[in-house]
């Protein structure tokens, strides 16, 4: 009888622990999804930043340089952070993961020019620019990618039947991932203004 | 006079600016002056003798939606090089805000330049970031021209300066013959529309309303309607059910089908409430030479020279459009009148017409200039190494 009690009483802890450990394991991935976000937010940002420089710099034709600060214009005109304002809620005019995807575009029309490279190298300050834009943006390429396998892991986490069950993500939103296009690399086939 | 003309634009895709450029061009020559048109156009695409092709234009996001520009430092060397064997008296840049060739030809030019503004920019905000990296070739314009006061309005608001309006010409020749489509426009008489169905200042409800009037009284009449819609079923839901078949919805058309449009009925309706200042689709009415009912707003009653030239009926009042319809229909002699009226009277907005205010413009900038020639600060970029 006792043996019993102890059994039953034993059991229920151990569920007690098991589901508060669940619990804790799903908000530590929520906070994990925001520090993703930020480190995101962050290098999308820098990008801009950069990409603006280079628009500015006087190194490019000025074709060139007004389609990437009208690409980056575009970033800044949207309000909310990567991935978080469902579509429909935003007042900008256009998504943030388009206008971002926009500016990945703008970059590779303008990188993929064939001798672009070339028609530059010798002008000052132009190679460490070109440098300084192109780890920006394999920085969003890392960025973006952590960001969604911690999003496809608390995806996982509260999808569970258990955590479902018991709500055990309370009311946090599921997190979104952030698709864009973010190569740098252009397409063997769209080699612009070739011959 | 040497003139060269830079368009932002692919060539091989149809469009507005396209469009203006190739009747402008066209309508310079028939006047006797040399014209080159520098314009994106891929490789194999066939163009007129007067246009230099600056290689395939490069699909781009700009502005939110996708356009295909010549940008980079190849489409630099390949205008400065049209510019130098080109030695013109005045360059004529297409819309310079776009970045594209007609940016990179101020840029890398000096001399008598004269740029036109085509569209209408809502949002200023883009051109204060923007600004700061056009603004050398921008400072180079000599003389602006906008094509409305819309456009206008832009510029003065958002660049500063000020700007000749100089609306776009009809190029009547063009209208002058089609063949009507099959089985129009038919025994009964038919009247025609052509427009967005859903912009209410069109006024396409006008001309239904009308229709249920006429309709009833003459069983042989139909309406040929062309334009855009959102949902075209709903057009056809206005009318009452008896009526629904004697209405034919062609959608948007292409140019050339739209000609064949205005020749398919006996009497077009211009029934627009207001929000014109030209009325374009009238004047290339007018051009084909049938018989217009319009309502009696400002801009047509100018361009029917009050009523001479076509029918003009009380704006928005359906019955009386009807009226004046159905007498127009009943009365050939007076179709012929008012035909041969239109077609003299738009001739003054044919593009030879425009084209002289254009060069009057280019007269204007030349005085005291010397010709058009390379700048310094297209040259610090390399010579076009692939050709």
């Amino acid at each position: 009888m006792i043996t019993d009690i102890v059994i039953v009483v034993a059991a229920a802890l151990l569920a007690g622990v098991y589901v508060s450990w669940r619990a804790g394991r799903i908000d530590r991935l929520h906070a994990r999804v925001e520090m993703a976000r930020t480190a995101l937010d962050v290098t999308l940002l820098r990008r801009s930043s950069v990409a603006m420089e280079l628009a500015t710099s006087g190194l490019l034709d000025p074709a060139t340089g007004l389609l990437l600060a009208a690409a980056v214009y575009g970033t800044r005109s949207t309000p909310g952070s990567a991935g978080l304002v469902p579509a429909g809620q935003q007042g900008g005019e256009r998504p943030r993961d388009l206008a971002e995807s926009d500016l990945t575009r703008a970059l590779r029309a303008a990188f993929s020019q064939p001798g672009f490279r070339t028609s530059l190298s010798g002008k000052d300050g132009a190679d460490e620019l070109l440098a300084e834009v192109e780890a920006a943006a394999h920085q969003v390429f890392l960025a973006r990618k952590f960001y969604n396998d911690v999003v496809a892991a608390t995806r996982e986490a509260r999808a569970r039947p258990l955590a479902r069950l018991l709500r055990l993500s309370g009311k946090a939103q599921a997190p979104q991932f952030f698709e864009m296009d973010d190569s740098l690399v252009a397409e063997k086939s769209s080699a612009p203004l070739g011959r | 006079m040497k003139i060269g003309i830079a368009c932002p634009y692919s060539w091989d895709v149809p469009g507005g600016v396209q469009q203006h450029i190739r009747d402008l061009a066209e309508a310079l020559i028939d006047e006797g002056h040399e014209v080159s048109v520098i314009s994106p156009a891929d490789d194999d695409t066939p163009l007129p003798p007067y246009v230099v092709g600056a290689g395939r234009a490069v699909p781009v996001p700009y502005n939110g939606s996708v356009a295909r520009l010549s940008f980079g430092f190849l489409s630099v060397s390949r205008v400065r090089r049209w510019i130098r064997d080109g030695a013109f008296d005045v360059l004529h840049v297409h819309e310079p805000e776009i970045p594209s060739l007609s940016l990179l030809a101020c840029w890398v030019a000096s001399g008598p330049i004269v740029a036109t503004v085509h569209t209408a920019i809502p949002r200023s905000r883009i051109l204060l970031v923007t600004y700061p990296v056009v603004r050398t070739g921008m400072e180079k314009i000599n003389g602006r021209i906008a094509v409305s006061e819309a456009a206008r309005t832009t510029l003065v608001e958002h660049i500063g300066g000020d700007a000749v309006v100089i609306p776009n010409g009809v190029a009547t020749r063009r209208y002058r013959k089609a063949d009507p489509l099959p089985g129009w426009p038919g025994p009964g008489g038919a009247i025609g529309f052509l427009g967005r169905l859903d912009e209410p200042r069109k006024g396409l409800s006008v001309l239904l309303k009308a229709f249920e009037i006429l309709g009833p009284q003459r069983p042989g009449l139909r309406l040929l309607i062309a334009g855009p819609a959102a949902d075209a079923e709903e057009v056809l839901h206005r009318l009452p059910a008896g009526l629904r078949d004697r209405v034919v919805l062609l959608g948007q058309v292409s140019e050339d089908d739209k000609v064949r449009v205005l020749h398919s009925v006996d009497v077009f309706c211009s029934p627009n409430t207001g929000g014109e200042s030209f009325g374009i689709v009238t004047a290339e009415a007018m051009a084909a030479g049938v018989p217009i009912v319009a309502s009696d707003i400002d801009a047509f009653r100018q361009v029917l020279r009050d009523g001479e030239a076509g029918e003009l009926f009380a704006t928005g009042d359906a019955a009386d459009l009807a009226r004046a319809a159905g007498r127009l229909l009943d009365d050939p002699a007076r179709q012929a009148r008012l035909s041969a009226a239109a077609l003299a009277a738009v001739a003054d907005y044919d593009w030879s017409v425009v084209a002289r205010a254009v060069f009057s413009v280019y007269e204007t900038v030349v005085l005291g200039s010397t010709p058009v020639a390379v700048t310094a600060s297209g040259s610090d970029f390399p010579q076009d190494g692939l050709s």
